[in-house]
């Protein structure tokens, strides 16, 4: 075939133009991605909040019934909370533990559900945003809030 | 009414509207929780105020709710990670369903007497 036969679509990377063998242009399919293309700004973020739910769900089950049954069934319910029980329970690392993982997971779990509440109720742009705003603030402060609690605990403050 | 399928004003589509009121819940009750645990850090005097309300009648019968909202959740999540990963999850929703209800009236009066026990001896005397 002769040199000067030119692609209806332009030289195609890494393909020459026809041939024998390739007796028609060569017409790249339409979305393929080329070097020359744009890089994507595409995620997988809906993805792996979507799995996020799911695994986060599974172990807030033990986490939340656990803690549920420890404060409102188990040795008097309710009535035997206050300070010195708190005090007892946070003297222990696993509590500790047990509370700031249920923290985290629970608080970005509910507002990984709020945040796709919000996308399906609130239509208006400006609306959305300020909700979500409102939601990532309230979320931030609730898990610094909540994280430092554990931490700075004294049971001796007074 | 389309039968046969998942949602549309069937079991499915109320189990949802369910899991979605009851999730907002529950968020809210654990901002304000983590707010009033966070007293412990301001004095056991004013945590133990607080908590105090936590323990009339009032707010036990809130406190059940907040149990049904959670076990139902809860219950009801386990059932949308079987429908999403288990093969024969769709086929089974609805009879994974009415297990979930199952399961949370018989929790549901088993926390009767530890959630409720002590407000209604303090309403109806000891
Ligand atoms: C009415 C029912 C509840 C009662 C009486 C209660 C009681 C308590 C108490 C006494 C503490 C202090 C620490 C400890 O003893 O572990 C605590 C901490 C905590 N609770 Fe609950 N709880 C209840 C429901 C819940 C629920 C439903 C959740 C989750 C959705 C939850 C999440 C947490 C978290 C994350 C902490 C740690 C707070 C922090 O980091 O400052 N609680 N709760
Ligand atoms: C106790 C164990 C829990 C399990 C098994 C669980 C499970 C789930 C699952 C699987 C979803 C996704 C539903 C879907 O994509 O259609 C979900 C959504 C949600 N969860 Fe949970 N969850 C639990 C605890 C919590 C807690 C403690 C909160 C609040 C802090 C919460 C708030 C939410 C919210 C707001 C949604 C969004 C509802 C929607 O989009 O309709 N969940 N939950």
């Amino acid at each position: 075939m002769s040199a000067e036969t030119t692609s209806a679509v332009g030289p195609v990377e890494g393909a020459s133009l026809y041939d024998v063998d390739n007796p028609a242009p060569l017409i790249e399919p339409p979305r393929k991605r080329t070097k020359k293309s744009p890089k994507t700004t595409r995620t997988n973020f809906e993805l792996y909040g979507w799995l996020f739910m799911r695994l986060s769900g599974i172990v807030l089950v033990v986490l939340v019934l656990g803690h549920l049954l420890i404060q409102l069934v188990l040795d008097g319910g309710v009535s035997k909370i206050g300070f010195a029980f708190v005090a007892g329970r946070w003297a222990s690392p696993f509590w500790q533990t047990w509370d700031l993982v249920m923290l985290w997971l629970a608080m970005l779990h509910g507002a990984n559900g709020l945040r796709t509440v919000i996308n399906d109720y609130a239509e208006r742009p400006t609306t959305r945003f300020w909700l979500k705003n409102l939601l990532y603030t309230a979320t931030v402060f609730t898990v610094l809030l909540g994280t430092l609690v554990i931490f700075t605990f004294d049971p001796n403050i007074r | 009414m389309p039968a046969g399928t998942l949602y549309r004003g069937r079991e499915g589509m109320w189990s949802w509207v369910a899991h979605r009121v009851t999730g907002v819940l529950i968020f809210f009750f654990l901002f304000v929780h983590v707010l009033d645990t966070a007293l412990v850090r301001v004095s056991p005097e004013a945590y133990d105020d607080v908590v105090a309300t936590y323990k009339t009648p009032l707010v036990a019968l809130l406190e059940y709710g907040l149990v049904a909202a959670i076990l139902f959740h809860a219950l009801n999540g386990l059932r949308v990670v079987a429908v999403d990963f288990w093969s024969k999850g769709t086929r089974y929703q609805k009879q994974m369903l009415w297990t979930v209800m199952g399961i949370w009236i018989v929790l549901m009066a088993g926390a009767l007497y530890p959630v409720l026990g002590h407000a209604v001896r303090e309403v109806f005397g000891s």
